[in-house]
């Protein structure tokens, strides 16, 4: 037990890009994410890093796609209104092939909303966020041990595609505390980026990183070189199957309502009810193919969600041929909790 | 025989129930349990009571949040009015019934532990520890870790500026544990 610590999912997520080499935190405060940020400030200066409290969001955002432009591990958080103002930079560095990993501790929305949990933000995160055709890979961690090891994961993957990779947490993920196990991955070391990096054009000839492509056919070529990577991360898809195997209704949510329609679903199982759960862990790409297996099976849908309908979008195209997908929504600046679920598990059990 | 138990644990804000609610989690956790602590968001920050949800369980934990709980901790009247109706049916609550009127406490839906938390505190010497009491008295009623536990656990919650009152905390935890036994 002496190897576990007991933090929020924000620490957790601090930690876990601390663990992945993360060399540059570029910050600016809102709730619910404050504790990245304050744990960065020392932390990463004490790993040999630069922590920079930037002017606004969108300084922080920029500063992070020029240290990415630099082949260097870098990160910026924030929560929804913050990360509406990143989007302008994340979309450049999606443009320009440029890794990152930006957090996101989803609050309530629109616009200045609350500081509590919601999953609004879903559409923003999955369909790229700001202008063009672009994705980011999406992780939805759903307990801090999940939060510290895709944190690791994401910094590998935004190397690995040369994009930015987005943690879609919210205030509850960011907020409670639970035990990790802290570990240490292999780190890449100095050569990472080499081929491709800014780090001075001194007897190799001239790079040149940007999102511009005006000559005829060149910005074509682009999309298509993008589209090829969002392709090919369809190889990274992550879920958890929860006693899906003989459900009769497969209950699909994500994240802290991921885990709360567990309990929901643990209980329902007690009382004789064939219910499972599907929590997809990549949000982008979405584990369509497992979730299309499982509706040829036969089997219904209920989706939840901390927001009005937007992964229930996902569900229905995942299974559009063949079965379809009920929704319950909680409202965002309401707390959700496992009892409310149990009437709308119920009702799409039956079939009504 | 799976362990499984929730708590909201309640009171004005500065009666150190988030600190208690820190201790609980890490206890269980030194005694090899899952663990959620969470401070609950909400309306409810701004009325009369702070409060946090901890869940204990030897399996993976789903939602830390909890509507209706299996236990709480009632440190004071506005909290006892919010959470009680919520408790389930067979919970137990401590409640702090130096603050909290004896006759308003439900006793035969739920079992309500009395503890006078604030007066043994005082008689402690340092009215401050009253949650230490009323989490000693917790641990005593459900028996779901040891009351043991929880002081061996001090060391985790309380900064090292402070250690010296970590004695004095224990003490307090142990006359809680003494009421309720």
């Amino acid at each position: 037990m002496a190897d576990k610590i007991f933090i929020k999912g924000n620490e957790a997520v601090a930690r876990g890009a601390l663990a992945a080499g993360c060399k540059c935190f570029f910050g600016y405060p809102i709730t619910p994410q404050n504790d990245i940020p304050e744990f960065m400030s020392q932390a990463i200066v004490d790993a040999g890093g630069e922590f920079v409290q930037a002017e606004s969001e969108v300084a922080a955002a920029n500063m992070l796609l020029g240290a990415g432009a630099t082949g260097v591990r870098a990160m910026t958080s924030s929560s929804s209104p913050g990360v509406s103002l990143k989007q302008e930079a994340i979309s450049y560095m999606a443009g320009s092939d440029i890794p990152a990993v930006v957090v996101n501790m989803n609050r309530g929305g629109p616009g200045l909303g609350d500081i509590g949990p919601a999953q609004g933000d879903y559409y923003q995160s999955t369909r790229g966020g700001g202008h063009g055709d672009y994705r980011l890979l999406v992780y939805a961690p759903a307990t801090a041990q999940e939060a510290y090891d895709l944190t690791i994961k994401a910094f590998d993957m935004a190397f690995k595609y040369r994009n930015p990779v987005m943690i879609l947490g919210d205030a509850i993920l960011g907020q409670m505390k639970e035990p990790i196990e802290p570990w240490t991955p292999e780190l890449p070391g100095e050569t990472e980026g080499n081929d491709w990096r800014l780090d001075g054009a001194k007897d190799r000839e001239k790079r040149l990183i940007k999102s511009l492509f005006l000559d005829e056919g060149a910005l074509a070529g682009q999309n298509q070189r993008l589209q090829a990577k969002y392709e090919a991360m369809q190889g990274e898809i992550q879920y958890e199957a929860f006693e899906t195997e003989d459900a009769d209704l497969i209950v699909c949510a994500y994240g802290s309502i991921g885990r709360i329609a567990k309990s929901a679903v643990r209980k329902m199982r007690q009382a004789g009810h064939k219910v499972g759960l599907f929590r997809p862990i990549t949000l982008y790409p979405f584990p369509a193919a497992p979730l299309l297996e499982l509706a040829k099976q036969g089997k219904r849908f209920l989706t939840i969600e901390h927001n009005l309908g937007q992964m229930v979008d996902d569900v229905r195209l995942s299974m559009r041929t063949v079965a379809d997908s009920d929704f319950f929504p909680v409202y965002p600046g309401n707390l959700p909790t496992p009892d409310e679920f149990e009437a709308p598990i119920l009702k799409s059990l039956e079939g009504k | 025989m799976s362990t499984y138990l929730d708590a909201i644990i309640a009171g004005f804000g500065g009666q150190g129930v988030m600190l208690i609610g820190n201790l609980l989690a890490y206890s269980g956790m030194n005694q090899g349990l899952n663990v959620t602590y969470i401070p609950v968001y909400g309306p409810e920050m701004r009325g009369g009571t702070a409060n946090c949800t901890v869940v204990l369980s030897d399996e993976d934990i789903g939602s830390p949040i909890i509507h209706r709980p299996k236990s709480l901790i009632i440190m004071n009247r506005p909290s006892l009015d919010k959470f009680q109706a919520r408790l389930e049916d067979g919970g137990v609550q401590i409640i702090n019934s130096s603050l909290v009127d004896a006759e308003l406490a439900e006793t035969k839906r739920v079992k309500s532990v009395f503890v006078p938390a604030n007066d043994i505190a005082d008689e402690i010497g340092n009215s401050r520890m009253a949650n230490m009491v009323a989490i000693g008295a917790y641990l005593q009623a459900t028996g779901v870790i040891p009351v043991q536990a929880a002081i061996d656990s001090l060391e985790n919650v309380i900064s090292a500026h402070y250690k010296k009152l970590i004695p004095m905390n224990a003490k307090a935890i142990e006359a809680g544990a003494a009421h309720v036994a």
